[in-house]
This record gives C-alpha cells, sequence and structure tokens, in this order.
C-alpha cells in the first residue's frame, strides 16, 4: 500500500525536483531523480527571459488567475442557486429538468467542440472574457453533488423559517448556503481544476495571445519537448505553478471534499 | 339548427375550460417564478453550452459544412462513409478508443475501488496522506501531464525508466516509450490509469467510510468470516450509489481523454496512427481539415457510444427497486 501510494506520486515529486534543478544537472547522463544543487535559475528564467516576448508570461499568468477565480465564484453560485429549488420546491419540470442534467452528466463536453465552437462564435464573444467563463459555468457535476447535498437539510427547518417570516432569498442564503459550506467548497475545487487546466477555451475561442491563458502557454513551450533543449527548466517551473494550486486547495479542503461525496449517490 | 348550437356551445365550452386550464397552469408555473429566477442562470448556461451544441451535432451530422458555406442536407452519407469507408476510423481510431477504454474504463475503476478499500482500512491522520497520495496525480491536468512524463519516458538513455531499467539490466538498449507505434498505447494506457483516480475515487472512498458500522458487527453474527465476504456482501451492497456515480465519472473521464497521445508522443497524428483516438479523429476533420458536418457526425457516434456504456453501468449497479 505505502509502496503503491509512493509510486504514484514519485512523478509529482520529481516534478519539484525538476524545477529546482539547474541545467547541466537536467541533462546529465545518468539522469538524477533527486535535484542536487538547486536554486532558482529557472524561476528567473521563466519570467525574465520570457517577458521579452510579445506577450509576457505575466499577462497569461493573470489570464489564468482571473478566469480561475471568476469560474470558481460563477460556478458555485449558479449551481447552488439551481441545486436549491431543484431538491426543495416543487415546480412543474423539476424532475424532467434534473433528468437532463443527469443525462448529462454522463457526457463530457468535449466530444461536442464544433457546436460549441460555432455557439460561441455565434454569440460574438471571441476574444472576451466572457468566452473563457461562459462555456465552463455550466457544470452539471456541480449541480448534481449539491443537489444531493440539500436532500439531507431537513424540510422542517425551511418550514420553521418561512413561518418566521424569511422569503426564498433569505431562506437561501441564510440557510441553504450555511449547510451546504462542504458541497460548495467541493464544487468549487472541481470548477477551480476545470478552469485552471482548461486549454480547449484558448486554442478555440481566442485569437489574440494576450487573451490566452497560462496552460496554452505551457502548452507553447512543451511542443517537442522530447527532442528540444531550449526551455525545459522553465516548462518545468511553469508545469510546477500549474499544479501547486491544486495541490493546497485539495490539501486544504480534503475533509469537505470527502464528506459531499458521501452523499453524491445516483438513485 | 339544435344541434348546431349545441356543438357550438360544446365548443364554447371546451375553449373556456382550455382558458381555465391555462390560466391554472400559468398561475402554477406563476408561483413557483422564484424557483424559475434561481434555476435560470445555470440553465441558460446548460442550454447554450451542452444542450443545444449536443442537439447542433446532431443536426450538422446529416449536413456537408465546412465552416464557410452554409450547411447542406446531404441525409444519412456521413454515417455511411463513417461505418463503411472511413479507413482511419474503422482501422485506427475505433479499435484503439475500444482497446482505451475497456482497459482504462473498467480497469481504473476496479483499481480505485480497490484502492479505496485499502485506504479504508488504514487508521488515523495516516489515512489522509495515502488518499491525498493517490488523488494528487488527477491534479496534474493536461499539458503538465507532458513534462512529467515526457522525460520519465524519453526514447534515449537519458529517461529516467530507459535509464533506470537499463541498470538493473531489465533491458539492452533504450526502448522508444512515446514514439514507437508498439509502444505508445500501453504508455497512454499507464498515464492515463495514473491520473484517473479522480472523482469518482473519492466518491468511493467516501461511500466506504460511510458504510454503518452496525451492518458489520451484524454480519459478524451472521456468520461473515473473513474480509472478502464482508466486502462482497455488506460494502458493496451498501455503497452501490458511490459505485455508479464513479462509474460513470470513469466512463466521462475515458472518453475525454483523448489529447494525452498527441501529447506524449508529440506528434499529430500520433505516429501510425497507434495513438488515434476517436476524440482525435473529431479534432482532425474539424479543426484542421475543416469538415464539421463530418466531424459532427463522428461525435454523435462517440455520443452514442458513452450512452451505451453508461446503461451498461446502470445496469450494473442501478438500484432497481426504487
Amino acid at each position: 500500500m505505502l509502496v503503491l501510494s509512493v509510486v504514484m506520486i514519485l512523478p509529482i515529486i520529481y516534478i519539484f525536483n525538476h524545477a529546482f534543478k539547474p541545467y547541466h544537472e537536467l541533462f546529465i547522463y545518468p539522469p538524477k531523480f533527486f535535484v542536487q544543487e538547486p536554486n532558482i535559475q529557472n524561476f528567473v528564467e521563466l519570467f525574465w527571459v520570457t517577458s521579452n516576448s510579445i506577450v509576457p508570461v505575466s499577462r497569461y499568468l493573470f489570464n489564468s488567475l482571473f478566469i480561475s477565480a471568476a469560474s470558481v465564484i460563477g460556478v458555485t453560485a449558479v449551481s447552488a442557486l439551481c441545486a436549491y429549488p431543484l431538491s426543495k420546491h416543487p415546480f412543474p419540470g423539476r424532475k424532467f429538468i434534473f433528468a437532463v442534467i443527469l443525462l448529462m452528466l454522463m457526457f463530457t463536453p468535449e466530444v461536442i467542440q464544433i457546436p460549441r465552437y460555432l455557439v460561441v462564435s455565434q454569440l460574438g464573444i471571441m476574444n472576451t472574457y466572457l468566452g473563457h467563463l461562459l462555456p465552463v459555468l455550466a457544470l452539471p457535476v456541480g449541480v448534481f453533488l449539491l443537489k444531493q447535498f440539500v436532500d439531507q437539510i431537513p424540510d422542517s427547518l425551511l418550514e420553521a423559517s418561512r413561518i418566521d417570516g424569511a422569503n426564498e432569498f433569505i431562506v437561501f442564503f441564510r440557510i441553504i448556503i450555511p449547510m451546504c459550506m462542504p458541497a460548495i467548497a467541493t464544487v468549487a475545487i472541481l470548477s477551480f481544476q476545470n478552469s485552471w487546466g482548461n486549454v480547449e477555451t484558448s486554442m478555440l475561442f481566442m485569437q489574440d495571445d494576450e487573451m490566452k491563458n497560462f496552460p496554452f502557454f505551457l502548452s507553447t513551450l512543451t511542443n517537442n519537448l522530447a527532442n528540444n533543449v531550449a526551455r525545459q527548466g522553465a516548462a518545468a517551473v511553469a508545469a510546477l505553478i500549474m499544479l501547486v494550486p491544486n495541490l493546497v486547495f485539495f490539501i486544504i479542503l480534503q475533509g469537505k471534499v470527502i464528506s459531499t461525496m458521501a452523499h453524491s449517490g445516483i438513485k | 339548427m339544435h344541434r348546431a348550437s349545441r356543438s357550438k356551445r360544446s365548443i364554447f365550452q371546451l375553449s373556456i375550460s382550455l382558458g381555465k386550464g391555462l390560466i391554472v397552469m400559468w398561475s402554477r408555473l406563476w408561483s413557483f417564478r422564484i424557483s424559475y429566477l434561481f434555476i435560470a442562470p445555470f440553465l441558460i448556461c446548460f442550454a447554450l453550452f451542452i444542450v443545444i451544441p449536443i442537439v447542433a451535432a446532431v443536426g450538422l451530422s446529416f449536413t456537408y459544412y465546412n465552416g464557410i458555406e452554409p450547411p447542406r442536407f446531404i441525409g444519412w452519407s456521413n454515417f455511411q462513409y463513417l461505418i463503411a469507408q472511413d479507413l482511419l476510423f474503422l482501422k485506427y481510431a475505433l479499435p484503439n478508443t475500444f482497446k482505451f477504454a475497456i482497459i482504462v474504463g473498467p480497469g481504473g475503476y476496479a483499481a480505485a475501488f480497490l484502492l479505496a478499500w485499502l485506504i479504508s482500512k488504514l487508521r488515523g491522520s495516516f489515512r489522509k496522506w495515502v488518499a491525498l497520495a493517490m488523488y494528487t496525480p488527477s491534479l496534474t491536468v493536461g499539458i503538465a501531464m507532458t513534462i512529467i512524463w515526457l522525460p520519465l519516458l524519453s526514447g534515449d538513455r537519458i529517461g529516467y525508466l530507459n535509464s533506470f531499467l537499463l541498470k538493473i539490466g531489465f533491458i539492452d538498449i533504450p526502448k522508444l516509450w512515446v514514439t514507437s507505434p508498439d509502444l505508445l498505447m500501453n504508455s497512454m494506457i499507464v498515464v492515463t490509469l495514473w491520473s484517473s483516480m479522480g472523482v469518482g475515487f473519492l466518491a468511493m472512498l467516501a461511500g466506504i467510510l460511510n458504510v454503518d458500522t452496525t451492518l458489520y458487527e451484524a454480519g459478524k453474527i451472521d456468520g461473515i468470516k473473513n474480509n472478502l465476504q464482508e466486502l462482497w456482501f455488506i460494502t458493496i451492497p451498501s455503497m452501490k450509489p458511490q459505485m455508479l456515480f464513479g462509474a460513470v465519472m470513469a466512463i466521462v473521464t475515458t472518453f475525454k481523454t483523448g489529447a494525452i497521445g498527441v501529447e506524449l508522443s508529440g506528434q499529430n497524428p500520433t505516429p501510425e496512427y497507434a495513438g488515434h483516438l476517436i476524440v482525435n479523429h473529431i479534432n482532425d476533420y474539424g479543426f484542421i481539415r475543416f469538415e464539421m458536418g463530418y466531424a459532427a457526425t463522428i461525435s454523435v457516434f462517440l455520443l452514442i457510444l458513452m450512452y451505451f456504456a453508461n446503461k451498461l453501468s446502470w445496469g450494473l449497479f442501478g438500484t432497481k427497486e426504487e
């Protein structure tokens, strides 16, 4: 068990080591797994050398941070808003809507890239931040997890607050949101992962380089990486930057994720 | 005369009751206006970027569309071409996808379940860290994956895996892990399996941890002797919903990891189409050859495939009584 988890995590340890290796260590033979003289030369290269290019790396990083933050806020808000009535209001059509969401849970948007591309171009949001944000806003998994979680909240609690004169918005913000914090944290992680590593929107919907995000920049660094010496160090650092926020988020919120997943059954 | 007036009257009554029905329905809808307001933002995005594209894909799949001229209806001929004449598809994309999906899907799923079960046997905070170690690989999204695996699998003796295997004498010439057509597929499978312990894995872990412990005690009294019996008779039945969720997520991730072959080998299409999956085929026709109608046909085919894969898992894990 322990051995297996070490094997699983080896490449991750490798990525940390790789980022701090000076150039002569990146290409020595026999290759060393662990860094011997750690230095930050690669970080310097990534930020300083590439700042001379047309679009500096900080711009890509800013785009990525901005889009991810916006999408985390957007996705959690939109999903929570949708999950609450789906779970607690007997409005006409709710069964149908939930059935459609369940059905779409089974499909991944990646397979319908072409019509999506057409929709985005028809909406005229190519080359804007909206073009990054809107396509990732509807996350069926998010609504699904939240709905299952809201199902656990007793109806009597909502009844009581309604009798006390709370309207739907107050019920939503004062009761549903606080009680769903674990699930909301989970959805936040999922949506962050989703948009932080998303190359698709940059590749398809953005024509201007300064609108593209960090993973896209990374993919330009790694083109033909296998037989390319230049920029290996910078790419290693960039990969580290891609990984760390995800990891930190997950470590902080791990317990909440597990408690959400306990209710994640499809019934 | 009499009859005509009667039928007129009944039509009149009918229209009144219809109108009443509409008013009742409208007032019912209106009374839930806040519910609709709440779900509106999601539904709009959902419709725009998921439902409409799927409908559009189905529509486009019957047309010839190159992205410039308006689509031209050509009936079933895209589908006919796909299943009868598209050699690249029949010879590489389809078998590759099946091979890939069958190993990574059920294989990864079984691995996820076993791991979750083993982890649940661990105690205390140690469990948390092992779970983290298992989940972390799925955080290394997309491109970052290449940074990790390319140097490890690099084809010369500098590659970490080659250098290691050479040192212990397992192989005597460096293997071309990602550029040789024979090995690319296996590398893709290993890398995808490595990163497949995602949401489904967490759900299963949570499911196992949440099984009512009194059930185990009851099981012991009823004569359950070992861990395996416990697993089969108690754990799996009480976490069926999570098993199903895990299965659905496994299928979704399996079919969406299409780019991995291109990323690993650094070539598009992959060497001798060894890592050519249906998703690559869609991108090939859609964004390189601009035959969007035909690419839509392939997407529809893939959607149908995913749908049946899911139906199968519902059949296996779905709760039939409810």
